[in-house]
């Protein structure tokens, strides 16, 4: 059996059929080759797979992707035009908030949302709104950095800047 | 990871989805957020031939406010419970209550119908549901009907809905003005699930404790009341040394969980720790808007 679905990922207009034991987080890794949807536990527990579905953050090895019809996904691919940065993934650079960075678009997309519903959080929101959310790397010391960081450039109404060509940069 | 194979039907209305269950039994479960369901079906402890998709029949939406009860419809996720206005100021414990459930994305998508039906020994809502004495509505072939909190929940994983029933709303009387109301959780560090989760109201009369309910979930293999407690505090002062030795009876009568997760023991003692701390809170809360 195969279920037809269309939905909107990061901005584009997608109609398939799938399996329907089909993963959400499959279905943007394996049919559309966005591989920023993270695998890492696959059991629901931490939140690397974490993609915004119609703004909000949810699990997408946890969705079926028939659930998903209809519906509009945002992964890490899609927060800022290829080339730049979104404020949050900018803030997450500076302040270091990554180290092996499995964890980070997860991360990212959750701290987009987290911003959404609070202009100006404090630590222990932004603690509790990233549990989801699990680095085995940073200590969360940076990424709770990170996100303020990423809140203070939102007031301050920054928008995706391009990404400075380190290499280029160090040539020069 | 996937589950085995199954065939998926969506079903656009309540009716439809009582239609398919009753023609699908056993070999069909319903699909509401997955959150529960979808894991368990990864690791082939369910392996169902159909999944009938709940998730979009409006009937089972929304939160309505009928002056005498509030009806909150299955498919409300945990998160809108925890941001509603209306129910974080007139039942605050439930919506408290969803705001601690697993973490910010297991809240966008679980839902309190597929929570309740799921029936976790170390799920949050049933120690709310169980004080707020909410009734929960089923619907199924032979019509609908009302179970009252107290006979819901009936064993690990076992609730009073029948297998071609479905889980329709949750209906609340909300509790006077002015209750005190506290949820006491210890999460397991690993699961966020409650290893114990204490929910107390408590309505004073002039200081005094006129109205007092506990529900006590995750240290048992189902929740439930601490009545031993309530009737010893029912027309007491709740200052610290009454609640403490009351606090002492939550356990009475009940088999407590033993596993890898806290012995019985620990568990007994964590119980009686946060019934304390829960009835002092809601007593203080209550004492607030007096
Ligand atoms: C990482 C993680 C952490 C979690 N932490 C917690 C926690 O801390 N506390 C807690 O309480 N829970 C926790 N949960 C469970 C979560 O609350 C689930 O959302 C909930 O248990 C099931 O709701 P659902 O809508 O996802 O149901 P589903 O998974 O879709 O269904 C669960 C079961 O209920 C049945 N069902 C669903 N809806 C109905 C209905 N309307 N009528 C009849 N039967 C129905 C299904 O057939 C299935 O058997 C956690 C889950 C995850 C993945
Ligand atoms: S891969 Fe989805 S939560 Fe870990
Ligand atoms: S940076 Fe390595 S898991 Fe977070």
């Amino acid at each position: 059996m195969r279920v037809p679905i269309a939905l909107h990922v990061n901005g584009v207009e997608r109609q398939a059929e799938v399996e329907p034991r089909t993963l959400l987080v499959q279905y943007l890794r394996e049919d559309l080759a966005l591989t920023g949807a993270h695998i890492g536990c696959e059991t629901s527990q931490c939140g690397a797979c974490t993609v915004l579905m119609d703004g909000q953050p949810v699990k997408s090895c946890t969705i079926l992707a028939a659930q998903a019809d209809g519906a509009s996904i945002t992964t890490i691919e899609g927060l800022a035009p290829i080339g730049t940065l979104h404020p949050v993934q900018q803030a997450f650079w500076d302040e270091h908030g990554v180290q092996c960075g499995f964890c980070t678009p997860g991360m990212v997309l959750s701290t987009v949302a987290l911003l959404a519903g609070a202009a100006d959080p404090s630590d222990e929101t932004i603690r509790h709104g990233l549990e989801g959310n699990i680095c085995r790397c940073t200590g969360y010391h940076n990424i709770v950095l990170s996100v303020k960081a990423a809140a203070r450039a939102a007031a301050a109404g920054a928008e995706a800047q391009p990404v400075v060509d380190r290499n280029a940069a160090l040539a020069r | 990871m996937n589950p085995s194979t199954f065939a998926y039907e969506r079903a656009e209305t309540l009716d439809d989805a009582i239609a398919l269950l009753a023609e699908h039994g056993d070999s069909a479960k319903l699909l509401a957020g997955g959150h529960s369901l979808l894991p368990i079906m990864k690791l082939r402890l369910a392996e169902p031939e159909l999944l009938i998709d709940i998730g979009r029949i409006s009937e089972l939406q929304g939160i309505r406010d009928d002056g005498a009860e509030i009806a909150i419809g299955a498919l409300t996720t945990h998160q809108a419970i925890a941001d509603d206005p209306m129910l974080r100021e007139r039942v605050p414990l439930l919506a408290d209550t969803a705001s601690r459930v697993g973490d910010r994305q297991v809240r966008n998508r679980g839902t309190i119908g597929g929570a309740l039906a799921h029936a976790d020994a170390a799920a949050d809502y049933p120690a709310a549901i169980l004080a707020l004495e909410a009734s929960i509505v089923a619907k199924g072939p032979q019509g609908e009907r009302r179970i009252p909190a107290g006979e819901f929940f009936l064993d690990f994983l076992t609730t009073a809905l029948q297998p071609d029933e479905i889980l329709t709303e949750v209906r609340i009387a909300a509790p006077p003005q002015g209750h005190g109301w506290s949820y006491q959780k210890l999460a397991n560090q690993a699961s966020g699930y409650a290893l114990v989760g204490v929910g107390v109201l408590v309505v004073l009369d002039n200081g005094v404790c006129s109205d007092i309910r506990i529900g006590i979930t995750g240290a048992a293999p189902v929740a439930w009341r601490a009545r031993a407690v309530e009737s010893a505090l029912r027309g007491r002062t709740l200052d610290a040394n009454a609640v403490n030795s009351a606090a002492a009876a939550a356990i009475d009568g009940v088999e407590l969980l033993d596993d890898l997760h806290g012995s019985a023991e620990y568990r007994r003692r964590v119980t009686q720790g946060l019934t304390r701390r829960a009835i002092l809170q809601a007593a203080e809360r209550a004492a607030g808007t007096q």
